[in-house]
């Protein structure tokens, strides 16, 4: 049985404002499932639905065996779930949080106790523990909600956007800790705007934009769709339109990026002399050159036209 | 663990953190205790002399015909103050987590209610000592002094339910705060601070009619030894028409938002 099944899901919010438009997917027993997209695809409202947070206006979905809205006090004992910006009370310890937490869960006494500071050990917050939340990095607060998520030994894990505006030693910390609650058989469901963040982590991806699903698998297998490098180009102003000319003469050319020209290699890596000497007899003045394997961006703009926000600060070039 | 069960243990869980909050969160702190005590002593000490007026009802003294406005005053404003801090949680998104676990929807507003009943209590209190240090009778002894007790702890719940029913339906707590020039107009539309037949109308009319002026009435005859069944009847007549409303409200308000999301 799989952990989340979904169908032709929608949520129209008043005024006609289409969240999520048809949304089908399926995620595995066991799998981490990374929704990608930018700020307003959708994601947020389909992680609300399944949580049972917001009522579907169109289709149905189960997680953990269970319908999301006819069963959905079966699906919140089923679920764990870490909210975008980490909703804590800044007011509260962080062991005063995972112990209402499992009180929420109808875990009490000794057990509570117990499961409560296994976890908080767990996350590497035993000195802060009887800190109030508010006094916490933004790190060491996602790191709290996750312990909190915990608390009921959920079989499905929802994380919205888990790492997003943590520093790079935070993110990883968070990144480490899902790839182990994974390990130890927990399903992930994740919503990120960090491309590396679903390079990273997840066994399969959905691209999520405009409230649909545009492209969907593993990793690997979306970037061989892509298939082909391309080139970023950093030119001098004013020469973009006549080395848009010569490029194209050697593939697409894609939508720029932070006013580089990019220009997809129609033949791989081979043709990148044959642009460099075209430019420079076009009397192009090149400030920099990058030939860049396909990523998940590349994969984003090929199913949506448009490069994911913040694309850049997390996509290493591979090899 | 039955369902009912793991209920009562999250109501008393939230009704904890709820009291835990305001004496954490000086601004919650400040309106209910500070404020009343400086209104309580300035009237006092001011207009002490009101209680020679002819017509106006035989006390010891001020302070025991107006111990019984600052409690109310005070539970007025602590269920105000637990309507604030639910529209907070509302806007930092923590009531999401508390929908997203296997509980009672209700139970979520119930456990506010319970810690606003606590404070009710807690500020009862507060002003018993005060009376008792300053020189107010409780002529009616200690079974008078708890029915002040109940009657102030049930008075904030109902008050409370009309905080969270506006917490709930509009997810401000600006909104909530905005009540608080309201809650003084609403007070000084009864007897709490003014013995009816000595207001002018159309305050007087007003008065007669506002379930305030039962419930004060209802605090106040057990420290000037007056009490009746009727008095007693009439002031948890009130209060139980407050908290039907007020539940209603916020049982409405709260489907809304599940619905709406």
């Amino acid at each position: 049985m799989p952990a989340i099944e979904v169908s032709a899901l929608e949520r129209e919010f008043p005024g006609g404002i289409r969240a999520v438009d048809g949304v089908d997917l399926e995620v595995a027993d066991g799998e981490i499932y990374a929704f990608l997209g930018p700020n307003g695809a959708g994601k947020t409202t389909t992680v609300r639905m399944l949580t049972t947070l917001l009522r579907p206006t169109g289709g149905h979905a189960r997680v953990a065996g269970h319908d999301v809205v006819d069963d959905a006090a079966d699906v919140r004992r089923a679920i764990g779930v870490a909210l975008q910006e980490a909703a804590l009370d800044p007011l509260m310890t962080g062991r005063e949080l995972i112990r209402l937490q499992a009180t929420l869960h109808g875990l009490i006494g000794g057990e509570a106790e117990r499961r409560g500071d296994a976890l908080i050990r767990r996350v590497g917050l035993e000195r802060a523990a009887d800190r109030r939340v508010g006094t916490y990095s933004g790190g060491m607060r996602r790191r709290l909600d996750l312990a909190s998520a915990l608390v009921h030994e959920p079989k499905v894990l929802f994380l919205d956007e888990p790492t997003t505006g943590l520093d790079p030693v935070s993110r990883k910390a968070i990144w480490e800790e899902v790839a182990a609650l994974n390990r130890e058989g927990t399903t992930v469901f994740l919503t990120t705007q960090y491309l590396e963040e679903a390079d990273q982590l997840a066994d399969r991806v959905g691209i999520i934009s405009g409230g649909k699903i545009v492209g969907e698998g593993t990793p690997a297998s979306l970037k061989a769709e892509v298939g082909k490098p391309h080139l970023e180009i950093g030119l001098a102003e004013g020469s973009a339109e006549l080395a848009e000319g010569i490029c194209c003469d050697f593939g697409r050319i894609l939508p720029e990026k932070d006013g580089r020209l990019l220009v997809e290699l129609e033949h791989g890596a081979s043709d990148v002399a044959k642009v460099v000497r075209s430019l420079d007899e076009g009397g192009i003045l090149v400030e920099s050159l990058e030939l860049v394997e396909p990523t998940l961006d590349d994969v984003f703009v090929d199913k949506t036209g448009e490069h994911l926000e913040g694309a850049d600060t997390a996509e290493p070039a591979e090899a | 663990m039955n369902a009912l069960a793991v209920n009562a243990r999250v109501v008393a869980a939230l009704g904890a953190r709820s009291v835990k909050q305001t004496f954490r969160r000086p601004q919650l702190v400040a309106p209910i205790v500070i404020f009343p005590t400086l209104l309580l002593a300035v009237q006092t000490g001011g207009a002490g002399r009101a209680v020679d007026l002819p017509g106006f009802p035989e006390v010891d003294n001020f302070l025991s015909f107006m111990l019984a406005g600052a409690m109310l005053q005070s539970c007025l404003l602590a269920g105000n103050t637990g309507g604030i801090a639910l529209a907070v949680d509302l806007e930092i998104g923590f009531t999401d987590r508390l929908l997203a676990a296997p509980i009672s929807r209700f139970s979520i507003v119930l456990g506010r209610l319970v810690g606003t009943a606590a404070l009710g209590a807690l500020t009862a209190l507060w002003f018993i000592a005060i009376g008792l240090i300053f020189g107010a009778s409780f002529e009616l002894g200690v079974p008078g002094v708890l029915l002040m007790i109940v009657l102030t702890s049930l008075a904030a719940v109902a008050f409370g339910g009309l905080s969270a029913a506006i917490a709930l339906y509009t997810g401000q707590a600006s909104i909530v705060q905005g009540l608080f020039p309201l809650i003084f107009v609403i007070l000084f539309l009864s007897s709490a601070f003014f013995p009816i037949n000595l207001l002018l109308e159309p305050a007087a009319s007003v008065a007669e009619y506002n379930p305030l002026s039962f419930i004060v009435e209802g605090i106040r005859e057990p420290v000037i030894g007056s009490l009746s069944a009727e008095t007693v009847a009439e002031a948890f007549g009130a209060i139980a028409l407050l908290m039907a409303i007020s539940t209603g409200l916020s049982a409405i308000a709260l489907r809304r938002r599940l619905r709406v999301g």
